[in-house]
């Protein structure tokens, strides 16, 4: 499996990290919504197809990377920086209400 | 300033070794730089980074994921987005640098001695590098000057390439000597010889 990193290109998937699905919506960290917690740690889509996945090129540039895989086919239909991402940590906290 | 000794003084033997009968096809040399730097940009800084670089090391990093240039002294090249490996034959580089790239452009961290240089050399050193390495080392995909950030099993390393068959490759100083072993025994099958 290739993963096409923006920075260093194609590179075999030993040079990456997987961390964890790029749908999770982490709450603010002094949040008490249970549910919002319990969709954060728990909830996944498990998708039969593309899927929303966060990859950090640990072995390169080391940029982490919001990648789209398909769970059948292991075919990558995106990459991009996670940085700037709108779907960021910073949003959903400032949205989150405790 | 401390004295420095190389990881690599018990093992690097000088001379012609492997198979050389036929000629020596691969040249390996520990190039101990004085200066090894990494520069980082803030977002939206990088320009400025690399103006800065230009006034320091009089060399002009050209635009583009991985980009670099080398004069034989001092060389320069991208390695993620935003960072820059800078390297000096002189010491010292850290603290020119450090009234340079202020607070609001970026960081300086000097690992000269954290990092081991060694130069591969010779007609067989793309070969040898591809058994080692998952990327292209074709001249068309990695020109002179650029850099590229790969690993070899867990040993990261940064490679530039500083001629047409020459590459420069930076590994964590702990690495070094079982890094510099494996290609010795890489290159055994060409003939190498040790500077
Ligand atoms: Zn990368």
């Amino acid at each position: 499996m290739l993963i096409t990193c923006p920075y260093c290109g194609p590179r075999d998937v030993i040079e990456f990290t997987y961390q964890g699905d790029g749908n999770r919506q982490r709450p603010q960290p002094a949040s008490q919504n249970l549910d919002a917690w319990n969709a954060y740690v728990y909830d996944r889509l498990n998708p039969a197809g593309d899927h929303n996945e966060i990859w950090q090129h640990s072995g390169g540039c080391r940029a982490h990377l919001r990648v789209v895989r398909n769970t059948l086919t292991h075919e990558i239909s995106s990459t991009a920086f996670a940085r700037g991402d709108h779907n960021s940590v910073a949003r959903h906290r400032a949205e989150d209400k405790p | 300033m401390v004295e420095r000794q190389s990881p690599l003084e018990p093992v690097l033997h000088p001379g012609s070794h492997g198979n050389f009968e036929h000629g020596v096809e691969i040249i390996l040399s520990e190039t101990r730089p004085g200066s090894i730097l990494q520069l980082a940009a803030w977002p939206g800084e990088e320009k400025t980074l690399m103006a800065g670089i230009h006034a320091v090391t009089g060399l002009a990093l050209p635009d583009g994921a991985g980009g670099g240039v080398t004069d034989g002294v001092r060389s320069v090249f991208g390695f993620a987005p935003g960072k820059f490996t800078v390297v000096d034959e002189a010491e010292g580089l850290a603290s020119t640098f450090a009234s340079v790239v202020t607070s609001a452009i970026g960081t300086v961290t000097d690992l000269s001695h954290g990092r081991t240089a060694i130069r591969i050399a010779g007609p067989k050193a793309e070969w040898v590098l591809a058994k080692f390495f998952a990327i292209d080392f074709a001249l068309p995909a990695f020109p002179i000057g650029a850099g590229r950030s790969t690993m070899h099993h867990d040993v990261f390393a940064q490679i530039q390439r500083t001629g047409a068959d020459q590459f420069d490759i930076y590994v964590f100083r702990s690495f070094a000597r079982s890094f510099w072993k494996a290609l010795c025994h890489a290159s055994e099958e060409v003939g190498f010889e040790v500077q």
